[in-house]
């Protein structure tokens, strides 16, 4: 039995310990914006925040998480109204959208380090979130559009 | 007289029977010697069994005490052993393996058949002082009674209210495995006789009370040196080795003195932070057999806290080089710099996606959430295996920073890319050379498992 809080709920999981984060949050719980990509924590698309920093959920085992905080995308804003949400799709960010939710949870984590990033900053932590689109510069625009925003929403 | 003269060339110097009675006589001293010298070490290994008492009451104790009590069993990390994995606190199971077996801790919950619920106070000081159960029978020094014996009898007394105050817990003890004949305990007489020095702590007149303290509770209580010193052929610890760093359980429990390879100096803020809360701005987190210390210390007397890391910093020195820490810190930042750079080589490649998107800094400064591979111990070590454990099984939620987890890469990397990582991080961040061994300890620390195995 593993028990944590998904988006502000309490979960408890009869699940074998070592299984997925991410099998058990689609799964178990049900909740299936997060999605599986490489399952070998390369590609960043089952990005999700523990303990509000970005980890990728498909190489996280069950038992690593016991009595954690977890949110996922679904989570991030009630309304979906977080500011790189906003910036998403104010830019049209997504191509075919597969990516993008692990996008999405990496770049908000990042924010919350690196409130205005540089360039720099967006490649070293963005480059393990692969998009086969390959809308990276639009990504990054979205990102620096976030930032502004929150700069000035903190203002 | 012929008989005589026939036997005469038999008998003379060379008869066997004057020779079958010298053999004789030689055996009979051997075994006389023996049983002599087995009774003499049996009188001497033996110990009385202390009678059984009525579990005292809690009413019996003072609420002050009893959380006293409680501070210290958090500083002793009584419940770390003496609880074995999903098993209810003190009731013992947790296995320790040792190069004379497996042993395994036993039952201290107050519970009367299986625990030490009938145990008086003398019983339990005995065998913090000297390393003897109440039935007379000596303890091994994985029970570190050889620490335990610098206790004062008040916080024995301290200690001896809050253990028997908690839930008693039926649990068998589970039997020690042990090849002959380090099994015997009564060859534990032999082994205190050659290596145990009974006695309370005696404070050092030149220091402060606050280093005094610390140094009663790391070299007693705390037990600091029982990881962090290696130890002899027969599992003493080499006192001329003292705080030098030393394998247990897997892991590499770094040097305490100025021999620790971190490039940040321990200073007292950096150790206070990373001993009460498991991870510090430039020195990352506890992991293994470290995480749990860290848990419990948390829940240690603030005046004991600071009183150990007083002691601590002494050992390391860490305030007196606290200014290598700006130009420790450049350092690392600029390799972080120059990762993007490297993905001409497959371990800047997997760095780059796999690792740092968490643990990327920028300057000024680190951010203690991303821990800094550059500042971390486990890179610059003689001995990979920290670096290669945390790749390989991750850090959990409740381990180091609290609630943040770090993912292990065992799935999703083959030892080549953990090799390839390892030394990636070798070569850009320390001028240390590489782990001659590091592809066989990958393959080895998989093969071994998550657990904290040697």
């Amino acid at each position: 039995m593993t028990s944590f809080r998904i988006n502000g709920r309490s979960v408890t999981v009869k699940t074998d310990g070592d299984t997925p984060l991410l099998w058990v949050i689609r799964d178990e719980v049900g909740l299936k914006g997060t999605k599986f990509g490489c399952g070998i924590g390369m590609c960043g698309a089952c990005t999700v925040h523990v303990g509000g920093r970005p980890t990728r959920s498909c190489v996280t085992q069950l038992n690593a998480v016991e009595g954690a905080d977890i949110t996922t995308i679904e989570g991030l804003d009630p309304q979906g109204q977080h500011p790189v949400q906003r910036a998403w799709r104010a830019i049209q960010v997504p191509q075919c959208g597969y990516c993008q939710s692990g996008q999405i949870m990496q770049a908000a984590a990042m924010l919350k380090d690196f409130p205005e990033p540089t360039d720099a900053d967006i490649d070293a932590v963005m480059t393990g979130n692969l998009c086969r689109c390959m809308t990276y510069s639009r990504i990054r625009e979205a990102i620096r559009v976030a930032a502004r925003d929150m700069a000035e929403n903190k203002a | 007289m012929s008989k005589d003269k026939n036997r005469l060339p038999r008998a003379g110097l060379t008869s066997p029977r004057p020779e079958t009675g010298r053999f004789i006589r030689v055996i009979a001293c051997i075994v006389a010697a023996l049983v002599v010298g087995l009774g003499a070490f049996a009188a001497f290994a033996w110990r009385p069994s202390i009678a059984e008492v009525p579990t005292p009451e809690a009413s019996s104790f003072s609420p002050v005490l009893l959380q006293q009590g409680a501070r210290l069993a958090a500083a002793g990390f009584c419940a770390s052993c003496h609880t074995g994995a999903g098993a209810k606190p003190f009731s013992g199971g947790y296995a320790m393996k040792t190069g004379f077996g497996t042993i395994y801790s036993t039952n201290i919950s107050p519970d009367r058949e299986t625990g030490i619920g009938a145990w008086s106070e003398d019983a339990f000081r005995r065998a913090l002082h000297e390393g003897v159960a109440r039935d007379g029978s000596h303890l091994f020094p994985a029970f570190p009674y050889d620490h335990f014996t610098k206790l004062s009898d008040a916080d024995v007394h301290a200690l001896y209210a809050f253990v028997m105050t908690q839930p008693p817990v039926h649990a068998q003890n589970h039997p020690n495995e042990m090849p002959f004949p380090f099994g015997i305990r009564a060859l534990q007489a032999g082994w205190k006789l050659l290596f145990f020095h009974a006695g309370r702590f005696e404070p050092q007149v030149d220091r402060s009370p606050a280093w005094n303290r610390g140094a009663y509770l790391a070299e007693g209580l705390s037990h600091c040196s029982a990881c962090h010193t290696p130890r002899g052929p027969l599992g003493q610890e080499l006192t001329n080795r003292l705080y030098q760093g030393a394998s247990v359980d897997g892991w590499f429990a770094p040097a305490l003195t100025q021999a620790n390879p971190a490039p940040a100096p321990w200073t007292s803020a950096e150790l206070h932070d990373y001993l009460t809360t498991g991870v510090s701005r430039y020195h990352s987190t506890a992991a293994g057999p470290m995480a749990a210390v860290t848990q419990e210390l948390s829940a240690v007397d603030p005046d004991d806290q600071a009183a150990l890391v007083t002691y601590v910093e002494s050992l390391g020195q860490g305030h007196a080089s606290s200014d290598r820490t700006a130009s420790a810190v450049a350092s690392a930042l600029a390799a972080d710099a120059q990762d993007h750079k490297q993905i001409g080589n497959a371990g800047g490649r997997l760095f780059v996606s796999a690792c740092a998107s968490c643990h990327y800094n920028r300057t000024p400064d680190v951010n203690p959430n991303r821990p800094e591979l550059g500042l971390n111990s486990a890179v610059f070590l003689d001995d990979p295996s920290n670096l290669i454990r945390v790749i390989l099984y991750g850090i959990n939620a409740k381990d180091g920073a609290s609630g943040i987890v770090m993912p292990g890469f065992a799935r999703g990397m083959t030892d080549a890319d953990v090799v390839s990582i390892a030394s990636y991080l070798r070569s850009t961040r320390t001028d240390k050379a590489q782990w001659p061994d590091l592809a066989k300890q990958v393959a080895a620390i998989r093969a071994a498992g998550p657990g904290e195995i040697r």
